[in-house]
């Protein structure tokens, strides 16, 4: 077992886990954050996708020791308080967000891509969410939720 | 059978002394894990045969880009990320910087390193046919030094390399001197993101007065490893760019490639599209020319 000191969400916190168990499982088991979810386990399909120091990664492939001393932000991140983010607000309002199994997942990729890039073509919303899938939308109600957020100012300080 | 955290040993140091005085001391013992993005793959699936694993992932020494006169050095555990954003590697060596902006998706781009793309050892791998098209050095270190070699030496068959267990990947090196090559890289695979190319074709060249006064090629998936096409490229040499030369290059090139029938595609319409391709990038050297 390792001791893994981090902050997630901006909350400083301890676990003690194997260090192989996937930043996936101890954000689930461990703490209770169930919104990253599940899909393929194998990094193609971003249902877990969290940010670790800024960076979007797959929490199914990131093994907990690496992870130690990290910045992690999931999507429970994202809403201040009972604020909505505007990534949310916008997936709400157009659509976004059918079964919901993958909303976590592009919820974090479209945080990502704004915090870099406020205002994306749909080219690069495209590219953005390419390591995403959704089996419900047909992803155009995706791209119209970044497009409205991004038009409302989804690049707000606590997307960063 | 999903993998179980708790059967492998993990351990990590602050330095890379200490990670190569460990490997020294049990060569072949310890497996080294940067990004993850395949063995951590490999775990999820109940098939990561690595009890004992040393960490890579955040070691200072590993993760440098250092700008010269003469070269650009990417230190074996940058990210495909950082690569992708470093203006100087867009600028001189251009097929490098869109290899790695389609490997996989932005979460895969963030953790894989250049490192573990080349010893992963895949023919299909993307990063390995621009660094053999720009003719890359690579440098390995143990305990006892260091040692640097012309990249395409490095590759001696399916997933074998000249890599010693107690060894690991310090860096790329890459001779800044393809400014002025016409240059080209396609990939062909089944979508644009998150898909293992099925064909991919890297060139770099230079032509004067028609003449083929420089040229390199080098492909994925087309052998058993990622592969310089020297055979082709002895083809080209010093000739004019013609239809015969183009005609003869592509007999070579399909002489010179031997890729399988696999999941993804299959032996001959690999061939097919690597000629292809090579027919493409002689068509653009004869109508834009190089800058030399």
């Amino acid at each position: 077992m390792s001791l893994i000191e981090f902050i997630v969400n901006g909350q400083r916190t301890q676990v003690e886990a194997p260090p192989m168990k996937r930043l996936l499982d101890v954000l689930r088991e461990d703490l209770g954050l169930t919104g990253a979810k599940e899909g393929c386990g194998e990094g193609e399909c971003g249902s877990c996708s969290v940010r670790m120091n800024g960076e979007l990664v797959n929490s199914c492939l990131v093994p907990i020791l690496q992870a130690n001393g990290a910045h992690i932000q999931t999507v429970e991140g994202l809403a201040i308080d009972a604020e909505l983010h505007p990534l949310q607000k916008a997936f709400l309002e157009c659509g976004g967000a059918q079964c919901g199994i993958c909303t976590p997942g592009m919820l974090m990729a479209a945080t990502h891509l704004l915090a870099h890039n406020p205002h994306p073509t749909l080219d690069e919303i495209r590219e953005g969410l390419a390591g995403n899938l959704c089996r419900c939308t047909g992803f155009i109600k995706i791209f119209d939720s970044v497009i409205a957020a991004a038009a409302m100012g989804g690049n707000h300080p606590h997307a960063r | 059978m999903r993998g179980n955290p708790e059967s492998h040993e993990f351990i990590g140091f602050n330095s890379l002394p200490a990670v190569l005085a460990q490997l020294s001391a049990a060569p072949g013992q310890w497996t080294p894990i940067a990004g993850g993005t395949e063995l951590m793959v490999a775990h999820a699936a109940g098939r990561l045969n690595a009890p004992r694993l040393i960490n890579l992932w955040g070691l200072p020494e590993l993760d440098f880009i250092r700008v010269t006169d003469n070269s650009i050095s990417i230190g074996g555990g940058v990210t495909f990320a950082n690569i992708r954003r470093h203006a100087a590697i867009a600028e001189d060596f251009p097929l490098l910087s869109k290899a790695a902006s389609w490997i996989g998706s932005v979460a895969n781009q963030s953790r894989a390193t250049i490192a573990g793309n080349i010893v992963n050892g895949s023919p299909a791998a993307d990063a390995p046919p621009a660094l053999l098209a720009y003719d890359a050095e690579i440098e390995l270190i143990s305990e006892h030094g260091t040692r640097r070699i012309p990249y395409a030496d490095f590759h001696l068959g399916y997933k074998r390399s000249v890599l010693q267990p107690d060894e690991l990947v310090l860096a790329l090196h890459l001779p800044r001197r393809f400014l002025n090559h016409r240059q080209y890289l396609r990939k062909v695979g089944t979508r644009k993101a998150m898909a293992i190319t099925k064909v991919a074709l890297a060139a770099t060249a230079t032509i004067k007065e028609n003449l083929i006064t420089e040229i390199r090629l080098a492909a994925a998936s087309v052998a058993n490893r990622p592969a310089r096409l020297c055979a082709t490229e002895a083809v080209l040499f010093g000739q004019p760019l013609n239809a015969a030369t183009k005609q003869a290059a592509s007999k070579a090139l399909l002489a010179e490639v031997s890729p399988i029938d696999d999941i993804r595609s299959t032996a001959e319409y690999r061939k097919q599209v690597a000629a292809n391709l090579l027919d493409e990038f002689l068509d653009q050297l004869a109508q834009e020319g190089s800058a030399a």
